[in-house]
């Protein structure tokens, strides 16, 4: 009997056990030792040979690179996040009235989301190949859209924000959908129009999942990396340098993995205090 | 009157931007079909089915090595995280224990941690356990989520709890109800969680990157890199291999869709 009453109570804990193992040795184990490095000057091979205080933190804000990939993942952030919601929403708007075909349209819309990183930097890269690319042969240019530090940021955003769509449709068409259909009615009746009925109904309803499609679209691209790698290597002369990419080279070129970590505290110090918006809002709106 | 023109005017935008959207893949396996003159030429639409470059693609990469670590390493991920993203959630919505709100807190703090952020923690932690170039360094890291913990809860959430209530007072003990009552009921749920689960993980760039350096060892994803950083003149091989990678992710989308939409929006915020 006592036995039995032993097992209910550890009984819990055997549950949690398999997921929190991978947390405390995968996540939580990590972070402490990224923040432990970021206090260190390493060995070639990340082992740490002495202990320098905040001087990773001073060099890194003192280095030019560092700070133009905050200012390039930035900008690229408010790009990519404008533009792919934005689409997203027209998008969940053309496709949520009552139309033949709506759910071949609403699959096409949402199938970017499968595709990863890697196939829609390759495809996008002939597309905007100088001599043989689709684009300057529609355009009749010759720009070298990945080779001119001009155009470089916004060819590797159009590219996120294609891959982007997908999620943010999904996510809109769902809130469309659960706006209350009365609301319309009533709208109809006072005789509104297309615009000022999706201005004064929609835009307010759906406001919660537009402020979290905002949240993780910033923060998913503070953290892109794979098509910046494929399509750019950071360059021409920087101009796609994004936070990411910066700490992957300090780590695997330079082997400087002090102050790649130090660059990863302050990566996560930006997307933690997004973090919380983001909590602070969903207990708001969970009713 | 008007509202006719509305219709055709969002018959037309529909159209227009289901082609601007589905354009990149098609064109896509166009190039993977066109011959070298073709290409110089720039058109859209390939004039032959031509399997070539796959042949070409094939020979220049070992595709179906890749394609084959990356099932054994998506697979496992999304059984590894559905277990034990289950069994967690079992605990949290279906007993009583305490410190369960202290613990909870503690998953939650879980995605204030980017994975970005500790990949080179992460990386040196599998190279000092010596596991570069192994199925378990490409798999570990990624077993447990904080995300699938969540899902399965809210899909556990929503059962009645008077099934439980039955079940305890039928004697029935904890995991026998786990595993044959409340796993099935759940089904749909975790149908979802899975294939978008298996879509990350089929997806993920950096982390294979980084611990593997052997050609046997690498993604799907990598090798696409791998092929287009060897094949720098000639894109149609390339697009060949994107196609072969694509192939397996558009089919699980497609298949998976209904339940993917509904599954990762009900969790989310209620607008």
């Amino acid at each position: 009997m006592r036995k039995k009453s032993l097992f209910r109570v550890i009984e819990p804990y055997l549950y949690l056990l398999p997921a929190m193992f991978f947390f405390v040795a995968f996540l939580f184990w990590p972070f402490i030792k990224t923040i432990w490095l970021s206090f260190a000057m390493t060995t070639p091979l990340g082992a740490v040979s002495s202990f320098v205080g905040l001087s990773n933190y001073i060099s890194i804000f003192t280095s030019h690179e560092f700070r133009n990939s905050l200012i390039v993942s930035f900008e690229y952030a408010v790009m990519t996040v404008v533009c792919s919601i934005v689409i997203g929403f027209i998008l969940a708007i053309i496709s949520n009235e009552d139309i033949k075909g709506k759910n071949i349209f609403r699959t096409i819309y949402a199938l970017p989301m499968a595709i990863s990183a890697a196939a829609a930097s390759v495809v996008f890269m002939f597309i905007f190949h100088s001599s043989l690319g689709i684009l300057n042969k529609v355009l009749g240019t010759h720009i070298g859209w990945l080779t001119d530090p001009k155009y470089a940021l916004g060819a590797v955003t159009i590219v996120t924000v294609w891959m982007n769509i997908g999620l943010n449709f999904i996510f809109l068409i769902a809130a469309l959908q659960s706006v209350p259909m009365d609301l319309y009615e009533s709208a109809a009746i006072e005789g509104a129009g297309f615009f000022a009925k999706h201005r004064h109904i929609t835009i307010p309803c759906i406001s919660p999942t537009l402020f979290f499609l905002l949240i993780i679209n910033v923060i998913n691209a503070l953290q892109a990396y794979a098509q910046v790698k494929m399509m750019t290597q950071g360059g021409p002369s920087g101009s796609t340098n994004v936070i990411v990419y910066q700490i992957y080279q300090e780590a695997f070129m330079n082997s400087r993995f002090g102050m790649a970590c130090a660059e990863s505290i302050v990566l996560f110090l930006i997307l933690m205090i997004l973090t919380m918006f983001q909590f602070k809002l969903e207990k708001k709106v969970t009713y | 009157m008007n509202n006719k023109v509305v219709k055709y005017l969002l018959y037309i935008l529909n159209i227009i931007f289901a082609i601007v959207i589905i354009s990149p893949v098609i064109y896509c396996f166009n190039v993977s079909m066109m011959t070298m003159k073709e290409v110089f030429a720039g058109g859209f639409w390939s004039r032959q089915v031509m399997l070539d470059n796959y042949k070409k693609a094939l020979q220049l990469a070992p595709f179906f090595t890749f394609i084959k670590n990356s099932l054994i390493v998506s697979c496992t991920v999304t059984f590894g995280q559905i277990v034990t993203g289950a069994l967690a959630a079992y605990a949290f919505s279906m007993m009583k224990f305490r410190g369960r709100n202290a613990l909870f807190l503690l998953m939650l703090a879980t995605m204030m941690i980017p994975s970005q952020a500790i990949i080179i923690a992460n990386y040196l932690i599998i190279c000092d356990l010596g596991l570069k170039n192994t199925y378990t360094a490409l798999i570990i890291p990624n077993a447990a989520s904080a995300f699938a913990v969540f899902n399965m809860r809210q899909a556990f959430l929503q059962l009645p709890i008077e099934i439980k209530e039955a079940a305890d007072i039928d004697g029935c003990g904890n995991f026998r109800f786990f595993y044959s009552i409340a796993l099935p009921l759940v089904k749909p749920a975790m149908g979802a969680l899975g294939i978008y689960i298996f879509l990350q993980s089929w997806n993920h760039y950096l982390w294979p990157l980084l611990v593997t350096d052997s050609v046997n060892m690498r993604t799907v994803q990598i090798g696409l890199g791998m092929l287009q950083g060897a094949e720098s003149t000639d894109f149609r091989p390339v697009m060949a291999g994107s196609m072969i990678i694509l192939i397996p992710s558009i089919l699980a989308f497609v298949l998976g869709q209904k339940q993917l939409i509904s599954g990762l929006t009900s969790g989310s915020v209620k607008g």
